[in-house]
């Protein structure tokens, strides 16, 4: 079931962002749309008729309509990684987590502690499922996944374990690291903005 | 970086719907004035009032939010949506006022803009900007009150058609769809320049011409649409069958419609008219385009067959798309029939 809360929006806009998901989506999927009025409901029935969509909705309130979709049809286009959904509080499992590590310190203070508090997170990552889809490292977050890093065994494991693992070229030269990477692979800026803006999620420690 | 908020949704697509206003005008209480000759009992455009024998006063008041990203256009089509209902009823304009809403924070040039392209309407149809009324407001509105004259006895009335009359409209449908396509930054710069030609057009040329024509009705078409303001005219006492090969539309305006940029305006229409049209299978676009809320939409009239023949000529030489779009006839079942 896809869940679109389009409470606050003018028609057209739930008729065509749930255009864009009926289009996506697989045969028998479920689309549940909420809006704040009862013309927003007629026109996504009617969206439902043109699209061939079993349609059915609820008034649960004066300001809240739930309407359901099922998909009948198998869609128009191949979904390309999930980037036509558009409700963010929905956004289904799969976009992944992209996690940065910008510096060797995890927070401002003390960077002993931080350098500690930076080993446990990665090893804490080994830990959480779902895993995260990749890990970035730039400036001076390229020391981390690199030779002499107290992480390497552990960022090993996530790899192993599919994790993709990237560290910006750029970084590895300046600080003398490029023949040290001692995990994953090196990637240029248009990776790491691809990599960021396609994550469902992206976390900073 | 105001402007690109300046347009959220407006033109006469955010008008209220007709049978949410129908309920509330039948309640209110009448003064009888033998001098009002048109008031809002008949749903007609603007307000006529008999000032002696020869000559009586046209009154109408029109404003809106943004349906166009630039100001100066906004300001363009407010002000040649707000003459049209002068123009509807076969009057002269005189005076205008501005009615403004405008967020206090935003820069003052772009009302600069919007009162500019509205004051270069208004002297282009021979009137004069007299004052105005300004309320600082979340959101932009913008439009004009205006005063015209007319000879009471030279009225051009919505609902005095006749069976046999055939139907002209003077401007392209689907204003109301471009727009809205085009505030999601999906319309065609073809189609979106068409439809603010057509936007930006005063029927005031159209009007002159029906002048010399003996008009059975005649009504601009705006938020209501081409088939609740048809609706209007027929009355209840006549029947009408759309051509709808005839009706000029502006292009790209059916696909975008096939694509669901519509409005909750023309659901409303749809939900007002949509059980008495038989629609003989024609496209769901084209649907969407009949009850399309148009913006400064184009004037349609009801004439003899011979009279529109020849007044359809000169309406074409004004240089918008337009046609003989139907035909009156007697009360049928279904109060609008559309034929290919």
């Amino acid at each position: 079931m896809i869940k679109l809360d389009e409470r606050g929006h003018q028609c057209p806009i739930p008729v065509i962002n749930t255009k864009k998901v009926i289009d996506t989506a697989p045969k028998g999927e479920q689309i549940l749309v909420i809006t704040d009025n009862e013309i927003a409901v007629q026109n996504l029935n009617k969206l439902a008729n043109q699209k061939g969509c079993t349609f059915s909705f609820e008034k649960k309130a004066n300001d809240h309509f739930e309407s359901l979709f099922t998909v009948n049809s198998d869609p128009v286009a191949a979904p390309e990684e999930n980037d036509v959904i558009v409700c963010e509080d929905c956004a289904p499992a799969g976009n992944g987590t992209a996690v940065v590590i910008a510096s060797p310190y995890m927070g401002h203070g003390d960077d002993d502690l931080g350098r500690l508090l930076l080993k446990g997170f990665i090893f804490a990552l080994t830990q959480v499922t779902p895993l995260p889809k990749n890990i970035i490292f730039y400036n001076g977050g390229a020391q981390v996944s690199s030779e002499g890093s107290p992480s390497i065994e552990d960022l090993k494991n996530l790899e192993a374990a599919g994790v993709k693992i990237i560290t910006c070229g750029t970084c590895l030269n300046h600080y003398g690291l490029t023949d040290k990477l001692a995990v994953g692979e090196i990637a240029n800026m248009y990776d790491i903005v691809e990599t960021i803006s396609k994550a469902g999620k992206v976390i900073r420690p | 970086m105001e402007e690109i908020k300046f347009c959220t949704g407006g033109g006469c697509t955010a008008k209220l719907g007709a049978g949410a206003l129908k309920r509330v005008l039948e309640r209110l209480p009448k003064r009888e004035d033998p001098d009002l000759l048109v008031g809002y009992n008949g749903s007609d455009d603007a307000a006529v009032y008999k000032l002696t024998e020869d000559l009586a006063m046209v009154q109408t008041l029109d404003f809106f939010p943004p349906m166009v990203e630039d100001p100066y256009t906004f300001g363009k089509i407010a002000a040649a949506n707000s003459l049209s209902d002068i123009y509807a009823m076969g009057g002269e304009v005189k005076t205008a006022l501005n009615i403004v809403c405008f967020p206090e924070s935003w820069d003052l040039n772009i009302l600069g803009q919007i009162l500019l392209g509205g004051s270069e309407k208004v002297h282009e149809a021979g009137g004069v900007i007299a004052g105005g009324h300004s309320i600082a407001d979340t959101g932009v509105k913008y439009g004009l009150s205006v005063t015209g004259t007319i000879d009471p006895k030279k009225i051009l009335k919505n609902n005095q058609c006749e069976a046999g009359d055939m139907l002209i409209l003077t401007k392209p449908l689907g204003t109301g769809i471009a727009c809205t396509a085009d505030r999601m930054k999906e319309a065609p710069k073809a189609t979106m320049d068409e439809a603010i030609l057509s936007m930006t057009t005063l029927n005031k040329y159209s009007s002159e011409i029906f002048s010399k024509y003996d008009i059975h009705g005649c009504t601009d078409i705006t938020g209501f649409g081409l088939l609740v303001h048809l609706s209007e005219m027929l009355n209840d006492r006549f029947s009408a069958d759309i051509f709808i090969d005839s009706v000029p539309i502006i292009d790209g305006a059916e696909a975008l419609a096939e694509e669901f940029f519509i409005t909750a305006a023309g659901q409303r229409n749809r939900n007002f008219i949509g059980d008495r049209v038989e629609f003989n299978g024609i496209s769901f676009g084209l649907e969407e385009v009949l009850f399309d809320a148009q913006t400064s939409g184009g004037l349609l009239v009801s004439l003899k067959k011979e009279e529109a023949l020849k007044a359809i000529e000169e309406i074409k030489a004004l240089g918008l798309k337009c046609g003989i779009i139907g035909e009156i006839t007697e009360l049928k079942d279904k109060l609008i029939t559309i034929k290919r």
